[in-house]
């Protein structure tokens, strides 16, 4: 992992251009996940569990 | 060390956030995107034995993501939009004072790059990969990883209308068309 912290090497516009693709990938991640993959791990644990 | 003592299927449930973004990334489609973590779900838990503790779980989960977007896209041969072909793509938006894009804006162009742009800027510019691991998760060499987020950054910087040097006044043509638009309609 590097650092995602601002850069002052980089250009203006593609620091713009970063902050903003980490905003919306941060905007993606905070969606909440769907109940049915939530649970898909749930039955994939519990099937292990019976084996 | 925990080897042999933890888990790493354990760990699945704090990357699903993660998994959904980069599946959203690539198929710009949220039921889609539930598809794909679905099966990269089930094959990682499937071949966790093939994960190499120690080593980053995010970074094999992603590859197995991609690989299987990938090869469904090649069974399914399913049309790619002509991205250079979208005559919409210029968009009607400048940076606001604070020189901040408005992100609805953004998240629109971005999803006109191409697949290997969207994804070498999720894994670099995004998630913080560095541009080896990036490189190494795509089967390509780094040089092809920094070319196709350097690419996907320009033509963001097109869509967007930003230009290197530019000031972010809002004297010019396009802005004011924007905001005779806007006062206008309003």
């Amino acid at each position: 992992m590097k650092s995602s912290g601002p850069d002052e090497s980089k250009p203006t516009v593609e620091r713009q251009i970063d902050e903003n693709l980490r905003r919306v990938y941060q905007q993606m991640v905070e969606e909440s996940v769907p109940d049915k993959l939530m649970q898909l791990l749930q039955q994939l644990k519990e099937q292990d569990r019976e084996k | 060390m925990n080897d042999g003592s933890a888990d790493p299927r354990d760990e699945l449930v704090t990357h699903l956030g993660a998994l959904r973004a980069f599946a959203l990334s690539l198929t710009r489609n949220s039921s889609a995107a539930d598809d794909l973590v679905q099966d990269t779900i089930l094959k990682a838990w499937s071949n966790i034995d093939r994960f190499q503790r120690g080593t980053n779980l995010r970074a094999w989960l992603f590859t197995i993501l991609r690989n299987t977007f990938y090869s469904a896209r090649r069974k399914t041969r399913r049309e790619v939009a002509d991205v250079d072909g979208i005559h919409a793509s210029r968009l009607a938006t400048k940076p606001d004072h604070d020189g901040r894009l408005a992100l609805a804006d953004f998240r629109v162009a971005f999803e006109q790059l191409p697949d290997e742009q969207r994804e070498a800027l999720i894994l670099v510019g995004a998630s913080g990969f560095a541009y080896e691991e990036a490189a190494q998760m795509c089967g390509v060499a780094v040089g092809t990883i920094k070319s196709r987020a350097n690419r996907g950054r320009k033509r963001l910087a097109e869509l967007l209308q930003l230009a290197e040097g530019e000031e972010l006044t809002m004297t010019d043509p396009a802005t004011m068309a924007v905001m005779a638009a806007s006062s206008s309609s309003g």
